[in-house]
């Protein structure tokens, strides 16, 4: 370890190895601190990601790749099944990751690329002089240690504390986090190609249960509640009771619990000196609570953006507003399309979960084009329609105008 | 007031961390970490996926 860097990154998950990555491919001279002993684990996600989005970053290697899927079944409280196949969702569906393998290959892609990693190692304060950011305090097995820099990116996750040492506010409220439990089991005995979602205010009030292909007859199987509906019943009970009623001869070979932002993009991302990425920045899908893909996303812009900052000797929040423009132009913008889908899924009743699965069930997804979607959603309930008008607005125009333009 | 973290129960996942107002929480490798700005309000206690948070009154 040095004194001084360019860039100092803290935290390895994906969103810090790809800006570590970017910015040491840049030339720059980037130190990744990671405070657990080993990258990758624990974890704490439901490890399913987009083809066509990862491949923007690494290539997919059969090392972290558990299982590729090609549709997702989402059951309705009353048992109704809406099958989504692969041409509905844009041709590729995804994969289910093995996240101790994968973010270890990112982890070693920026280290191939120059940048210094140290794991144990953690971040205790900033080092904020003339109301920028000038580096870090860091604490690596028991010893204090102060190292400079010109530009801080924080990827220090959900529970990151350099947004608020810079004065950023990213608190959480428990309205905003869906609180979860998941077990990795074998005996799964699902569908090995399909995603599953079961959705139910006595199953999983104001989320759901996730079944995800893990190969070889595994799966993970969580569940997400509203951290404001938790309480008397944690999710970890209400998984134990699903687990006990609909897959009795599974059994468990880990756990997984953490906490997802659901809260749409939060104000601000930069101080003068600092970037954040990914869950520190809020960065999850508050419907999918994915979160790698954007946070990749947003590591590779900052990653640019440090680069370009550092060339132009000017590192103050006038040259990082760039990242903020964007990010909240690209990855902003699908945030809070999806918190309009999730403030009106939370306040549906098991009734509308049903009659809007029965209106869904017998169309064939795999030949329909969104807009003919959007007709018999419209026929099918006009409630959810006007409650989505926001988002759907855009989806139509976005078609009409593609259309209008092919013809 | 203050909260108690039960370390045998804890599961290290940093949620309660991510909600807490003032940020009197730190996830430190394994273990959750309480410093004297806790009011305890409870948000944490009601966020936790396993129960392991306990308020003092
Ligand atoms: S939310 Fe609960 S399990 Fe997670 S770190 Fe906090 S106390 Fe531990
Ligand atoms: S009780 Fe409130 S202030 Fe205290 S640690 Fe929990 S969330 Fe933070």
């Amino acid at each position: 370890m040095k004194d001084h860097y360019d860039v100092i990154i803290v935290g390895a998950g994906p969103g810090g190895s790809i800006a570590a990555k970017t910015a040491a491919k840049e030339g720059l001279d980037v130190l990744m601190i990671e405070k657990r002993q080993e990258i990758g684990d624990p974890v704490r996600c439901a490890e399913g990601v987009g083809k066509f989005h990862l491949k923007q970053h690494i290539e997919p290697d059969p090392r972290w790749i558990c299982a590729d899927v090609k549709g997702s079944c989402i059951i309705s409280p009353d048992g109704t099944k809406v099958e989504m196949a692969e041409e509905m969702s844009g041709g590729e569906v995804g994969y289910v990751l093995e996240r101790k393998i994968f973010d270890r290959a990112l982890a070693n892609e920026s280290a191939l690329a120059g940048a210094e990693i140290m794991v144990k190692t953690r971040a205790t304060d900033l080092i904020i002089e003339n109301d920028t950011v000038c580096g870090i305090k860091l604490m690596h097995l028991g010893k204090m240690y102060e190292v400079r820099s010109k530009i801080v990116i924080g990827a220090d996750g959900m529970e990151s504390k350099v947004g608020r040492w810079a004065g950023i506010e990213t608190a959480v409220k428990p309205s905003d986090m869906e609180t979860c439990a998941q077990y990795l089991v074998s005996n799964a005995n699902i569908d090995q190609e399909f995603c599953y979602f079961y959705l139910g205010n006595e199953i999983a009030p104001a989320g759901y249960v996730w079944m995800f292909p893990k190969g070889g007859n595994k799966a993970n199987v969580g569940i997400g509640i509203l951290g404001s509906k938790s309480g008397e019943d944690r999710p970890i009970d209400l998984l134990n009771d699903f687990m006990e009623k609909n897959m009795p001869d599974a059994k468990i070979i880990e756990m997984v619990i953490g906490g997802v932002p659901v809260c749409g993009t939060i104000d601000r991302t930069i101080a003068n000196g600092l970037m954040l990425v990914g869950d520190a920045a809020r960065q999850s899908d508050p419907i999918t609570g994915g979160g790698i893909i954007n946070a990749m996303d947003a590591g590779k812009i900052a990653g640019e953006i440090a680069a370009k900052a550092i060339r132009n000797g000017d590192c103050s929040t006038d040259t990082l507003q760039e990242y903020e423009e964007l990010w909240r132009k690209t990855i902003g913008k699908e945030i809070n399309n999806s918190l309009i889908v999730k403030e009106t899924f939370v306040k549906f009743t098991d009734e509308d979960l049903n009659s809007l699965a029965y209106s869904l069930k017998d169309i064939n997804f795999t030949s329909m084009s969104l807009l003919d979607l959007l007709k018999a959603l419209f026929k099918a309930n006009k409630k959810l329609l006007w409650d989505l008008r926001g988002i759907f607005k855009d989806f139509i125009k976005n078609d009409i105008d593609f259309k209008y333009k092919a013809e | 007031m203050s909260i108690s973290v039960n370390k045998y129960i804890c599961g290290y996942c940093g949620a309660c961390v991510g909600v807490c107002p003032t940020g009197a929480l730190e996830l430190v490798e394994t273990w959750i970490e309480v410093d004297n700005k806790c009011t305890g309000c409870g948000i944490c206690q009601k966020i936790c996926p396993l129960g392991a948070i306990e308020v003092n009154r």
